[in-house]
């Protein structure tokens, strides 16, 4: 079997893997590290473990209960939300909390403290999980609550899969009357009437993000259509689902690597062009079932080798709002002259509302979310730069969607980082996690090399 | 199939199957050999829309207890009408050449345990005149090969065993189907190298139904197998002998 790779299909490493078969199981014997794997959705190399073993989770897919006069579901930790939502949906509950694609596994969601569009209103998954089991190398189990192992539940939330193995978990999901969105799109000529457009949309809006146009300059820098909406109300109960509830982008499918010409400056400007007049010639206001509103990607399966061999890089930040509007017009900017453009772009505000985990991501601020395409130098330099930028402002990079960061960055981005080192499991870890915590800071060898500078570390570790 | 017995029911094909069979709202009475396991199987079946959901843990090698095993199940479920034999070991070729008692154990497990299940349902299957019998055997019966002939004669002696089944309840309505997977990527085969010929076991529990749903008598799943081993089959004994498989 080809070892399993991240979304970003980059770095690609050497591992063994172990199909885990039963949540009473021990952990099985396995060459090096250990480290939990779901599907995969994580970007980067935190979902990878070189000359390790992942433990693939697709097994550990039983339903355990789902209550329908509660809304609250257990279920083994390799359960897909997208197999949640076909049980729950149709007896009116819904995620919480869910990320851009319904192909993720609860303990994915768990160990990233995934956030979706409705941040501003509801928090991360994180909040959501009423309880999970762990399961360490030791071969201890714990049941981790809020008020039971705290401590536990607090490191293993957004805890990155290093804490130990979540075999089954429970989720409070949240009641919906019918699986419609009643969605609206507005068109922002920049940067400014996002972010104003985005404040405003907060208190009447459960659902909002917004797609960029990272190639628009100057004064029209930051331009964008952003998307907001509710579950319909009840007038809406009960009606027949019709096609044009799904049409958006359904039955494409990217079945090989594309060659890395389709995506040169041009191609990527034509579509980001497109889509946004596209939009811009629809109804403001459209009714659309949950499916193509949350997971318009899903329809594309396997949409990532749109990229190529060499794969992509992501780069998701968050910057506090007093930094927000200087920061991210820089890096805007500065990814708009990058020569490599980013092929999605997406801005979404963060709430203040607090996540239950020591190393959760999302803070209060703007995010913004960017493809690279991996052109070597060129690309890393340029994520670099961004990278730099979020730290000026004060702000923090997703390590779900990160395949570069410093291990300077990553103790600035996680202050928490020292009360969560003696929860990691002595037999687990990550390419990830090594990265940015390297065993010798430095490489000495290696300092004072090239044009005088010393390397990045984050950058020796492609070579 | 709207009362089954699943024989094997902690199987990775056999949990595919459960849950397709709860998704259609069936009663299902699941027998696995690992209590722990076996919850994990029926809980999961439950949440999934099962309209009944039974389990019991022993082992099926214990013949003996097979009569009262079906009579529980039909009562608990108040009757039978489909049972999903499911159950089997892969076994060690060497260590069976090696002893007997190995290569008997596997016999037991996938021949003589069968046929003895086989035997109580079928009689009752025959009485009520109605009845569906999916069993698992293998493409490795259809040929013996040095490389697993003692697996391969125990699901060859399964095969005509439910070919005459058959063709003795032909008459009653009641419908035997022989389901012939290839290799599954399950935990039987866990120490394989997996290839282009692997299914997934949620591919073989669609076929497998398919199977049992147009009462069908021999498939292979994926139908593919089907070319593959008419061709094993056709070569020559004379040159087959010679062959390193
Ligand atoms: C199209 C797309 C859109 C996305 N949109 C969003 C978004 O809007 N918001 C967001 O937050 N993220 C988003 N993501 C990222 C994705 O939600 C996360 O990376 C998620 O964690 C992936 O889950 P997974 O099951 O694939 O886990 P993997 O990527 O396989 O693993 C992720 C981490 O979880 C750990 N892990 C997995 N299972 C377990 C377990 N049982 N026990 C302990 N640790 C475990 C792994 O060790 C690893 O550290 C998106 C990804 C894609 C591809
Ligand atoms: N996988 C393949 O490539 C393949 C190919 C062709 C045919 N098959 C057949 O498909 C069927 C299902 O196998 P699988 O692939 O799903 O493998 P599996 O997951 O390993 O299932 C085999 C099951 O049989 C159970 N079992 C074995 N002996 C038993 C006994 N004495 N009493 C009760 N239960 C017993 C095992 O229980 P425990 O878990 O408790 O051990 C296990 O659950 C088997 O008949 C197999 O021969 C498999």
């Amino acid at each position: 079997m080809r070892s399993p790779q991240s979304w970003g299909r980059f770095p690609r490493v050497a591992q063994e893997t172990r199909a885990l078969t039963w949540r009473s199981d021990a952990l099985p014997s396995a060459p090096g590290t250990l480290l939990p794997h779901g599907l995969g959705r994580s970007y980067g190399d935190s979902c990878l473990n070189a000359d390790g073993t992942l433990l693939l989770t697709s097994a550990l897919d039983r339903l355990i209960d789902f209550d329908p006069a509660t809304g609250v579901l257990r279920c083994e930790s390799g359960v897909t939300l997208d197999t949640v939502l076909r049980l729950v949906a149709p007896r009116g509950w819904f995620l919480p909390v869910t990320p851009g694609t319904k192909y993720v596994t609860v303990g994915g969601a768990i160990a990233n403290d995934v956030h979706g569009k409705n941040h501003h209103r509801g928090g991360t998954f994180g909040r959501y999980v009423r309880r999970f089991e762990l399961l360490r190398s030791d071969g201890t189990r714990r049941v981790c609550a809020p008020d039971e192992n705290p401590d536990w539940y607090g490191a293993t939330i957004g805890g990155l899969g290093l804490t130990g193995l979540i075999t089954w978990a429970e989720v409070q999901l949240v009641p919906i009357r019918n699986p419609y969105i009643l969605q609206e799109t507005v068109p922002c000529e920049n940067l400014d009437a996002f972010l104003d457009v985005a404040r405003a949309s907060e208190a009447d809006y459960e659902f909002t993000m917004a797609w960029v146009d990272c190639l628009a300059r100057g004064r029209k820098l930051g331009r964008g259509l952003l998307f907001r909406g509710n579950f319909a109300p009840p007038q809406f109960d009960g009606l027949p689902l019709a096609k044009s509830h799904l049409s958006h982008g359904s039955g494409l499918a990217v079945p090989v690597d594309m060659p890395a010409f389709c995506l040169n400056r041009l191609s990527v400007s034509a579509f980001n062009w497109l889509y946004y007049h596209r939009q811009r010639g629809r109804p403001r206001q459209r009714l659309t079932h949950y499916d193509p509103f949350f997971y318009p990607l899903d329809a594309i399966y396997g949409w990532n080798r749109i990229y190529g061999a060499r794969g992509f890089l992501q780069f998701q930040c968050v910057v506090p709002y007093s930094t927000a509007r200087d920061a991210l017009r820089e890096i805007l900017e500065r990814s708009s002259r990058g020569g490599v453009p980013s092929f999605l772009s997406v801005l979404k505000t963060f709430g203040d509302i607090p996540s239950p985990g020591w190393l959760s991501f999302p803070r209060q601020g703007v995010t913004l979310a960017m493809d690279f395409a991996n052109r070597g130098e060129k690309t890393w330099r340029l994520v670099e730069d961004l990278d730099r930028l979020t730290r000026e402002a004060g702000g923090a990079v997703y390590p779900a969607k990160d395949a570069r960061m410093s291990p300077e960055s990553f103790a600035a981005y996680f202050p928490r980082r020292e009360q969560f080192l003696p929860y990691l499991d002595p037999a687990f870890s990550s390419s990830f996690w090594r990265r940015v915590n390297p065993a010798t800071p430095s490489l000495p060898a290696l300092e004072g090399s090239a044009d005088g500078a010393t390397p990045p570390v984050s950058l020796l570790a492609i070579r | 199939m709207k009362k089954v017995l699943i024989l094997g029911a902690t199987s990775a094909i056999a949990q595919a199957t459960v849950r397709l069979l709860a998704a259609r709202g069936a009663s299902l009475y699941l027998v696995g050999r690992n209590a722990q396991n076996l919850e994990a199987v029926a809980k999961d079946a439950a949440t999934r829309g099962a309209a009944k959901v039974e389990s019991r843990a022993m082992d099926l090698d214990d013949c003996g207890a097979h009569e009262a095993l079906v009579e529980q199940a039909a009562q608990a479920l108040g009757g039978l009408d489909g049972a999903v034999i499911a159950h089997g070991v892969l076994g060690d070729q060497d260590a069976s050449q090696r002893a007997w008692a190995t290569a008997e154990a596997v016999m037991r497990t996938n021949f003589l345990s069968a046929a003895s299940l086989l035997t109580s349902l079928a009689n009752r299957f025959e009485a009520q005149k109605t009845g569906t019998l999916v069993v698992i055997s293998s493409v490795a019966g259809d040929r013996g090969r040095q490389s697993n002939y003692v697996y391969g004669a125990s699901k060859g002696a399964l095969t005509v065993f439910l070919q005459g089944l058959r063709n003795r309840l032909a008459k009653s309505n009641v419908a035997v189907v022989t389901v012939k997977p290839g290799f599954v990527d399950t935990p039987m085969t866990a120490h394989v190298p997996k290839n282009k010929l692997f299914a997934s076991p949620e591919q073989v529990a669609r076929g497998l139904l398919r199977a049992a749903d147009g009462r069908k008598n021999e498939v292979y799943v994926p139908g593919f197998w089907a070319l593959i081993m008419l061709i094993i089959r056709s070569i020559p004994e004379p040159i087959f002998k010679r062959l390193k498989l």
